[in-house]
């Protein structure tokens, strides 16, 4: 007997879930080497991008009825999109799960409680800017306050689980917001910063930074001020129309053909950006505007080296070496190809030498809010990935994105490794292994 | 399968070795032949050869059939569960048992990667040759049972004359070792080569020791333009001819140049009809001077253009888009559906000019790659199962290219395996004679027919088609 529910199930991916892009598999199986799930599930198929295939075609078909081990199978998928690259056949696994998020969405009833926390997410905080600073706000007052030392010295957190309490010691301090006027100096090359709506918060001082090295290295950097959060969140969830007026707000924020480039220093919110085109190509009022954004979109990495950061690297020289890595943002490799990028200004950094992590481009287990929802499967993957780095031994771990920071700070947390190493912001690593250097010379 | 036949399985292997979620079975339903799909009753992961004699003695005292299966590659639906039933893995037996540098061989469970084994040997000075396509996901138990082929093939041969020794247990739960590291070997009928690609009909093998040889000390690559398919299969008649053995020498046509430069965009020319990647190894000297025989005798035969690697890893770039070759296919059409016909290399050009005429005869688009030296070819064809009509010539295609392979003297599968796709063509190879023959054999080992019923042996020598799945 198929239920109200699983019928409707059935209908909605049938609506939503593209049968030609489904139909662009062949099975051939050469993706499951990449996907992380798979690989920390001792490989099995019903984790892999080939066996999430199948079951979305056997959802639309029939074959199965929704329950909790098909719901289990997608909700464990990263969405980190490694299995794209690995693929011959140019399987879009990206929009499928994409689809096949919006499809439960649509069907699924949600419990209160969930539709509360989803509602407060999606809605309230990514999708204004300025709630987002009043949440990190208290955020900044209970660290401010020395309740932050205190909570942690008697286990306040214990009530919670296991993983809020590991999380909660990772978050940065947080410096108190200035107003920051839109600088305004003549360069070269005029860039818009997309700040991101993590970024500009939990990590404003990366922020900051990014602006200082850019216009150091002589670009205009201009702040468009009604900027939202890029909506990468609300698409991964299955709440793409919601995805899609925080990008219609930013294309409007960044309406002006004055910008060389728009550029980003978070891997997933660029993924995201770079695809407001892909997203909104049926839109004939956005569908200009937004292939237009994602051309000039562009991640700090690939700016720098543009802005010709590795020759100023290289000109100042290295006293002592200690080893830096980097640990990929799934995001920016998967999806944008830039991987070579960061490397070369990592390996030309002064007072560091580089050295590749083992399986650097495989996902840390972040994933967006992937370890908020799954703590169980993202602890695992973050303990794999933790064991490249102890043999490793490096000084820090260097990324590209908010949430692969936090996550790689908390597997050196993990670890008790605190004293040893760091994990810091791309932007941040370099600024000060620039500072450094300065202070030196 | 009943439930009490469940539970006495899931107490062997223990709960958290066993898969019976709807999301699970459907995920083992398929493997990588378009057009075949069966949900299995259960899937176990077992730990060892006792716990798996243990699982075949209650299949085989409640008649459940058994299908071994490694990663789900095979393309000709042999690890299908056709007819339900168990499936084995072997994710928990994926372990490099021993590896003996006196006797060069390796020991391995039937779970390990098959890229695994090439990169550990290769580590330690040794070699594995044999290397399908599918190597980086494929096991080594899945390609003893399909004795698989590979790119090297054409030099170093296939999966079986590497297999030294073997543990299979047999569809009545009792255990057989076969072989040894030995040179030499004659006791008795050859029994381990009839289990090496059995597809899994026969019994599980469940521990292999296979033979390594020194590793060539180099290599180098090629490659050669044609405007003709002719001219590239005419080179290949040739180099063979001049008494060169290479280690690879592989084809891909105008289509399957094209899906792979969309795939790995290397910078492949998209106007060229027909590419062949050339490779030898061995000594220095001799590498140089096979290697530059093959472009001086490609380019004689009308290559347009030809190159050499410059690199290891840009060699290595062009035989990972060799390797992609028919999954890049598949991003041309819904489904792709492959053959694997083989004729004696000296057939190669007429095999070449065959596939054309069948394809423009039956108004199918055939893409052409293959191991042109070992005259295996892959036409694939790109088709879409949801069309009916079309299937139909799609079939009447295949049928036409099997037969034109056998009258040259060759062979309907040269390396992908019989499966459940190509058991109605066995007959046509095997004769009515040979099919006798197989069917004693399968019969006196397997009487109650639990080891992957369906495969190997048609209910009828005709095309039968799967409806419904892609």
């Amino acid at each position: 007997m198929v239920s109200e529910l699983q019928q409707r199930m059935q209908d909605s991916f049938v609506e939503h879930v593209d049968e030609e892009l489904l139909m662009d598999c062949m099975r051939c199986g050469f993706c499951l080497p990449a996907c992380p799930t798979y690989l920390a599930t001792n490989q099995d198929e019903s984790h892999s991008p080939r066996g999430r295939i199948a079951l979305m075609k056997a959802m639309r078909d029939g074959d199965v009825v929704w329950d909790g081990s098909v719901e289990d199978s997608f909700d464990m998928c990263l969405g980190c999109r490694a299995c794209e690259p690995a693929c011959p056949a140019g399987v879009q696994y990206g929009v499928l799960i994409e689809e096949t998020r919006v499809a439960v969405q649509q069907a699924k009833p949600i419990s209160i409680a969930g539709k509360a926390v989803r509602k407060t997410t999606f809605d309230g905080v990514f999708a204004d800017q300025k709630k987002m600073a009043a949440g990190v706000k208290l955020v900044q007052f209970y660290q401010k306050s020395g309740l932050q030392k205190a909570t942690r010295k008697i286990g306040f957190l214990n009530l919670f689980p296991p993983f809020m309490k590991q999380m909660e010691a990772v978050l940065p301090t947080i410096e108190s917001k200035k107003k920051r006027e839109p600088v305004l100096k003549p360069g070269n090359l005029k860039v818009a910063f997309f700040s991101g709506c993590l970024m500009d918060t939990l990590f404003q001082e990366t922020n900051r930074k990014t602006i200082e090295m850019l216009e150091w290295l002589g670009a205009e950097v201009v702040l468009p001020k009604e900027q939202q959060c890029c909506g990468a969140l609300h698409g991964h969830s299955g709440e793409m129309e919601k995805g899609l007026r925080n990008a219609k707000a930013n294309l409007k924020a960044f309406d002006s053909d004055d910008f060389d480039y728009i550029v980003n220093n978070a891997g997933g919110c660029g993924a995201f950006l770079s695809e407001y085109g892909k997203h909104l190509e049926k839109d004939p009022q956005y569908a200009e505007k937004a292939a237009e954004f994602s051309r000039k979109t562009i991640d700090i990495s690939s700016l720098f080296i543009k802005l010709g950061l590795n020759s100023k690297l290289k000109q100042m020289g290295s006293a002592e070496e200690s080893i830096v890595t980097y640990q990929d943002s799934c995001h920016l490799r998967n999806v944008n190809g830039v991987f070579l990028e960061p490397r070369s200004l990592l390996q030309d950094a002064p007072g560091f030498e580089y050295k590749e992590l083992i399986d650097a481009g495989s996902c840390c287990g972040s994933a967006g809010i992937y370890n908020i929802l799954q703590p169980e499967m993202a602890k695992r993957i973050l303990d794999a990935k933790m064991k490249g780095v102890k043999e490793l031994q490096p000084a820090v771990v260097v990324t590209s994105n908010p949430g692969c920071l936090m996550q790689m700070q908390m597997g050196i947390q993990n670890e008790g490794l605190e004293k040893e190493m760091r994990a810091l912001h791309i932007v941040d690593f370099l600024y000060d292994a620039i500072h450094q250097n300065q202070t030196q010379g | 399968m009943t439930v009490h036949s469940k539970d006495l399985l899931v107490s062997i292997v223990g709960k958290e070795n066993v898969k019976d979620t709807q999301a699970q079975l459907l995920a083992y339903s398929y493997d990588a032949t378009a057009n075949f799909q069966a949900k299995p009753d259960l899937v176990v992961s077992p730990r060892s050869t006792e716990e798996i004699a243990e699982i075949v003695k209650i299949c085989a005292r409640e008649q459940i059939p058994i299908v071994s299966r490694g990663s789900g590659t095979n393309l000709a639906a042999g690890t299908v569960p056709s007819q339900g039933g168990l499936i084995v893995l072997f994710n928990n037996m994926d372990k490099i048992i021993e590896l003996d540098k006196e006797n060069l061989t390796i020991t391995v469970q039937p779970g390990v990667i098959t890229q695994d084994i090439c990169n550990f040997v290769e580590g330690n000075g040794l070699f594995y040759p044999p290397d399908p396509s599918s190597m980086k996901i494929s096991t080594i138990g899945g390609n003893v049972s399909e004795n698989s082929g590979g790119l090297r093939g054409l030099k170093y041969g296939v999966t079986k004359d590497y297999v030294k020794a073997m543990t299979v247990v047999l569809p009545d739960g009792e255990t057989l070792k076969l072989g040894g590291k030995l040179a030499k070997d004659v006791a008795g009928y050859d029994l381990m080569s009839l289990f090496v690609g059995a597809e899994g009909t026969l019994g599980i093998i469940t521990e292999i020791t296979l033979k390594l040889i020194p590793l060539p000390i180099s290599k180098k690559t090629g490659i050669a333009y044609f405007n003709s398919l002719e001219a590239a299969a005419e080179t290949v008649s040739a180099i063979i001819a001049d008494k060169i053995i290479p280690v690879t020498l592989e084809f891909m046509d105008k289509g399957t140049i094209g899906a792979v430069e969309d795939f790995m965009k290397i910078g492949l020319p998209r106007d060229a009809e027909a590419m062949l990647l050339m490779e030898q190894d061995g000594n220095e000297e001799q590498v140089e001077r096979d290697i530059q025989q093959m472009i001086r005798i490609a380019e004689l035969n009308g290559a347009t253009s030809t190159a050499l690697a410059s690199s290891n890893e840009e060699a290595e770039v062009l035989k990972t888009g060799r390797r992609a070759a028919l999954s890049a296919l598949a991003r041309k059409r819904p489904t792709t559906i492959l053959e694997d016909a083989t004729v004696p290399r000296s057939e190669i050009a007429n095999m070449v000019k065959a596939i054309q005429q069948i394809s423009e005869k039956y108004d199918v688009h055939i893409s052409t790659f293959g191991h042109a030296g070992d005259g295996n070819l892959h036409p694939t064809c790109l088709t879409d199962v949801r069309n009916e009509e079309e299937m139909l010539r799609v079939e009447q295609a295949l049928a036409e290219i099997f037969h034109v392979a056998i009258e040259l003297g060759g062979t309907i599968t040269g390396e992908h395996g019989v499966g459940e796709m190509k058991a109605p063509y066995l007959e046509w190879k095997l004769g009515a004679s040979g099919i006798r023959v197989m069917k004693a054999v399968k019969q006196s080992i397997d009487p109650q027919n639990i080891m992957n019923p369906g495969k190997m042996f048609a209910k009828e020598t005709k095309m039968r088609l799967v409806i419904n799945n892609g």
